[in-house]
């Protein structure tokens, strides 16, 4: 069991996953988001080989209306 | 044809407008389209995780084929916040470099803090953003942020979302008279004839959120922005006339009168016959 830390929220899964299996898991295939983890950016092209572990901090992002 | 050049690339609008604060997307594409602006800004903030997840993105209603999206760092109060919400941007963006940077002071006022301001758009320019950048109306520092490779200036006219409208135009003017990049009024507008005034100092471009989104019609205000900005812009290149308190001289001819009556004289010769 591994605990990741996602835009503040604690997740728990299974096993270690990577960076597209948890776009997946949290319905967010094909959106237009970025990937921060532990203050660096995931960039896209690295999503299916970096995996997450345990107590990885991540910040996803979109872009919203602002001034 | 008299155009905005920001890094290079050439707009024809030079009216700027946020999209924050309407009631929906589809307020807010009517307003942005309303304006003619071809940049807008745009925030980044953290998605939803496992709610909504099929809401209707910002990106699908302004797409970045049309429009060219200034993401900006609002809410960002350290120069760590700010650097990372760009990087995060341009990643998002595929890439895209042309960012706004405001480094905030406190949540009361909005006041940009300067020195994390410079701090970030150092780290930022090294890293080959191009940064247009929120500012004070100090001339000396506006200065700097030129000198230190922005791509424009953007000082305050007044607080954000106040819309006090132009508080200094004067410094604003010695900013303007400095600047060989464009400097845009951005925050404090408050109606049109505040941007008029921004353009008639020689502002570039006038950047504006809330005086469109907060106005009772917003689709309206924003119609009137873009007069506003256009008719400022064509007064600052007509050049105004000399203010005189009076000038003896009127805008009708003097000759060709006709005879002037004379009941004034008679009233006096009556007097003293």
């Amino acid at each position: 069991m591994i605990q990741l830390t996602i835009n503040g929220q604690p997740r728990q899964f299974e096993t270690p996953i990577n960076v597209t299996q948890l776009i997946d898991h949290l319905a967010l295939h094909g959106k237009r988001i970025a990937i921060e983890c532990n203050g660096e950016i995931i960039p896209r092209s690295r999503f299916s080989e970096q995996i997450l572990v345990h107590g990885d901090q991540l910040e996803v992002v979109v872009a919203v209306g602002g001034g | 044809m008299d155009n905005l050049v920001i890094a290079d690339k050439t707009y024809t609008s030079r009216l700027l407008v946020g999209t924050g604060k309407y009631k929906d997307f589809n307020e807010t594409r009517a307003a942005v389209e309303a304006s003619g602006a071809e940049i807008i800004t745009v925030a980044i903030r953290r998605t939803n995780i496992g709610q909504n997840a099929g809401e209707p993105n910002l990106l699908d209603v302004l797409p970045p084929s049309q429009y060219t999206l200034l993401p900006n760092t609002a809410g960002c109060y350290t120069v760590e916040d700010a650097v990372r919400t760009l990087r995060l941007a341009r990643e998002l963006l595929d890439g895209h470099s042309l960012v706004k940077l405001e480094v905030l002071g406190d949540p009361t006022t909005l006041y940009p803090n300067m020195v994390e301001t410079l701090k970030a758009a150092e780290i930022l320019i090294k890293e080959n953003f191009q940064v247009m950048v929120y500012t004070s109306d100090d001339p000396f520092i506006a200065k700097q942020l030129e000198d230190m490779g922005c791509v424009a200036i953007m000082p305050l006219a007044s607080l954000i979302g106040s819309g006090m409208g132009i508080l200094n135009p004067w410094n604003l003017q010695i900013i303007i008279d400095n600047a060989t990049i464009p400097v845009l009024v951005d925050a404090g507008v408050g109606t049109a004839s505040d941007a008029t005034i921004a353009m008639e100092l020689g502002c570039d471009g006038v950047l504006m959120n809330t005086a469109i989104a907060a106005a009772k019609n917003s689709v309206l205000m924003a119609s009137a922005m873009r007069k506003a900005v256009e008719a400022g812009r064509e007064a600052y290149l007509a050049g105004r006339m000399a203010k005189k308190l009076y000038s003896a001289s009127p805008s009708s001819p003097t000759e060709g009168v006709i005879a002037r009556s004379n009941t004034a004289t008679t009233k006096t010769t009556d007097k003293s016959a």
